[in-house]
């Protein structure tokens, strides 16, 4: 599909949570450096892909995108307009505009409500996108865009299996007719067998609708076909950040390249032969990131100057693409397919 | 004295023969299992694949003998380890082998571990209760395992509660545990399948390494095509309580011999298909409650033809490794759809 005008940009978006001690007068300790100066653009009908292990912010990112958190510091400008600053009634008009779809379908439906009052619920808040009398018919057609049957309105959440209810998640974040939607996660809840069907059905709504996404997974694969660009997170920042091909092809990070090649081909030709970086360790404390480069305590590269001195995200000498390391080196690691 | 002595003969380590398990509910009787068989030799891995509900942690379970019975009930089947039908046996001598030698790794180590024990005091707990070791000598064992499975300052560490270890430390806790008693048997159900990419490798090299070390037999229960590709030597792919294909790991992923297990290989996202819609298996997993007569796969399968309705396909037997339970198996290897 075409790539249209920009649509979302966001500049140095800094988020921490502060670690208090003491019960009556709270002293802040520390801070949770959960996003720690993340910027990148989004462009009409585009798809970004942010993939990063389990604690690197991407979730946090996606939560201040949607103004569910306000920024530390830093901006989140949607159409040009910066919904970190946005109050009241011109916050309410821009999150119409950025709708998300979550990780577990099973909890982020009300199991009290029927489909009909889940979906049409945005429309409750916003009543200028669609009146009263209206409503069930616009709930019906979110149902047929989604591929579930507009007779089932009536039904609650647990009479539709895994895949349907996060259907009706896809649904309720159509509602409004957003122009970006946050997918954080939004098939690891659902069987293989499933998966494909979901992801097919994103595509198919993007194309239609020219809908750009944020598309959070940890599936390497999914996040592949389904991306335009990737951004790859480690401890809440960008290692690197480019079109598919760059990351997945030639990736110039360190741990990009760890993170690739710990991902199990399902191929088992060669397996004896593959080439494995096994990180060792755990990520450290976001609270506590190391000094000058946040990968170095892992990193095999890491030498006298990654203690010292941050590494910028930007274009390196060899590469074609963004990344932040001192010794960025393109380096294919896995050949799929 | 332990029940199950004597050499293996001809006789599988563990063999699993014509097991059906039945879960007694409110709402009938669910077929969880319907027949399962398979064997696991010294040293080998067998990857069990499977959705949720197509009854490989059931199986799993059987095996452990830790059903809740009623509601389960094991109306057919036996379970043979060296020979030795562990359903047959009594309580008192199944608790024996469970543990000692045939113990079993789950997926959610957080939920495993009692919180409010030391990890020392849990994984020595394996020595106490089942060697009558003392508490000391217990302990000491406890901090060699922590090192086998290469937990960083065990000795430190052996005095920390399982929510001060992350998510790989706590897998690697849950190994240390189930190995602690040098089990001839392994069984890992998803083991690595709430961690992430990385830690799955660390994971995964670290059982590789301490099944070279001991020659155990390693049943890998998991969804992830990716994870048996690498370290199966041979597959069971369950679906809906059969199994509907056997095979040696490379002829699987050469050329399947089941729609369903076809169904599942190309629905994992290729880089030469990016942009175009991924194949999906049509429909959903069958409610047990109510499987679809005949072949259970035939709702959502390309090669169903009149009898697949009414005949129930037996495990055919394609080679002296390989077995599918499909009547078109012929069609399916070929690729004629």
């Amino acid at each position: 599909m075409a790539i249209g005008e920009k649509i979302l940009e966001v500049r140095d978006l800094v988020k921490h949570f502060p670690l208090t001690q003491g019960i009556l007068f709270k002293r802040q300790i520390g801070a949770i450096k959960a996003v720690d100066g993340v910027s990148f653009d989004l462009h009409k009908g585009e798809t970004l892909g942010i993939v990063g292990e389990s604690g690197c912010g991407k979730s946090t990112l996606a939560k201040v995108l949607m103004a569910l958190e306000r920024p530390t510091s830093g901006s989140v400008m949607i159409n040009g307009r910066d919904i970190g600053r946005a109050r009241g009634a011109e916050l309410k008009r821009m999150r119409r505009n950025i709708q998300m779809v979550m990780q577990d379908p099973y909890t982020s439906l009300n199991p009290r409500m029927t489909v009909g009052d889940i979906i049409g619920e945005p429309y409750e808040i916003h009543t200028e996108v669609a009146p009263k009398g209206d409503r069930r018919t616009k709930v019906q057609e979110l149902l047929e865009v989604v591929g579930l049957n507009p007779d089932h309105i009536n039904r609650y959440p647990h009479q539709f299996s895994g895949g349907q209810r996060q259907r009706i998640g896809i649904a309720r974040g159509l509602a409004l007719q957003p122009e970006i939607i946050v997918c954080d996660e939004p098939v690891s809840a659902l069987d293989v067998s499933i998966q494909a069907q979901v992801i097919n059905l994103l595509e198919r709504l993007q194309n239609e609708f020219g809908l750009a996404y944020i598309f959070i997974a940890h599936d390497l694969s999914v996040v592949r076909h389904i991306s335009d660009r990737v951004g790859v997170m480690y401890l809440g920042k960008y290692v690197e950040l480019g079109k598919d091909t760059e990351i997945y092809d030639r990736p110039a990070h360190p741990y990009t390249q760890a993170l690739l090649s710990a991902v199990p081909v399902p191929d088992p030709e060669g397996r004896e032969q593959r080439e494995r970086i096994i990180l060792q360790g755990d990520p450290p404390s976001p609270a506590n990131p190391p000094s000058g480069c946040r990968f170095r305590t892992r990193c095999w590269k890491a030498q006298e100057i990654c203690a010292e001195e941050e590494p910028l995200l930007q274009i390196r000498p060899g590469t074609g693409h963004e990344s932040a390391c001192h010794f960025a080196e393109t380096h294919d690691v896995v050949h799929v397919n | 004295m332990l029940p199950v002595e004597g050499g293996l003969g001809n006789e599988p380590l563990l063999a699993v023969d014509n097991l059906h398990v039945e879960f007694h509910t409110r709402a009938g009787i669910v077929r969880a299992v319907n027949g399962v068989s398979y064997t696991v030799d010294p040293g080998e891995t067998l990857a069990v694949l499977g959705e949720s509900g197509s009854g490989k942690s059931v199986t799993a379970q059987a095996i452990m003998g830790i059903l809740d019975m009623p509601p389960a009930s094991i109306p057919k089947g036996e379970i043979r380890f060296k020979g030795t039908d562990m359903l047959k046996l009594s309580e008192e001598a199944r608790t024996q082998v469970r543990g000692q030698r045939i113990a079993m790794i789950f997926q959610d180590a957080l939920s495993a571990l009692n919180p409010v024990f030391t990890v020392g005091w849990q994984i020595s707990e394996m020595f106490r209760v089942h060697r009558g070791m003392s508490k000391g000598d217990a302990m000491k064992k406890a901090v060699e395992l922590m090192d086998r499975v290469r937990i960083p300052a065990a000795r430190q560490r052996v005095n920390d509660y399982p929510h001060q270890f992350s998510g790989g430390m706590r897998q690697r806790i849950m190994i240390a545990m189930s190995i602690a008693l040098d089990p001839e048997v392994l069984i890992a159900d998803e083991p690595t399948t709430a961690l992430d990419v990385t830690v799955q490798a660390q994971i995964m090299e670290l059982l590789a390494e301490l099944q070279r070390e001991s020659q155990m037999g390693l049943i890998l229960i998991t969804h992830d095509l990716g994870v048996v590709a690498d370290v199966a030597d041979k597959i069971a792919v369950m679906y809906a309580g059969r199994i509907v294909e056997n095979a040696p790991v490379h002829d699987i992923y050469r050329a399947p011999a089941h729609p369903y297990t076809k169904g599942l290989l190309e629905s994992i996202p290729r880089v030469d298909q990016k942009g175009q819609d991924l194949y999906a298996i049509k429909g959903l997993p069958p409610n047990l409650l109510e499987l679809p007569s005949g072949c259970s796969f035939n709702p959502r399968c390309p090669y169903r033809q009149g009898n697949c309705e009414t005949d129930v396909p037996p495990l055919h037997q394609i080679s002296g490794t390989r077995g599918s339970a499909c009547h078109y198996w012929r069609e399916v290897l070929d690729g004629d759809r």
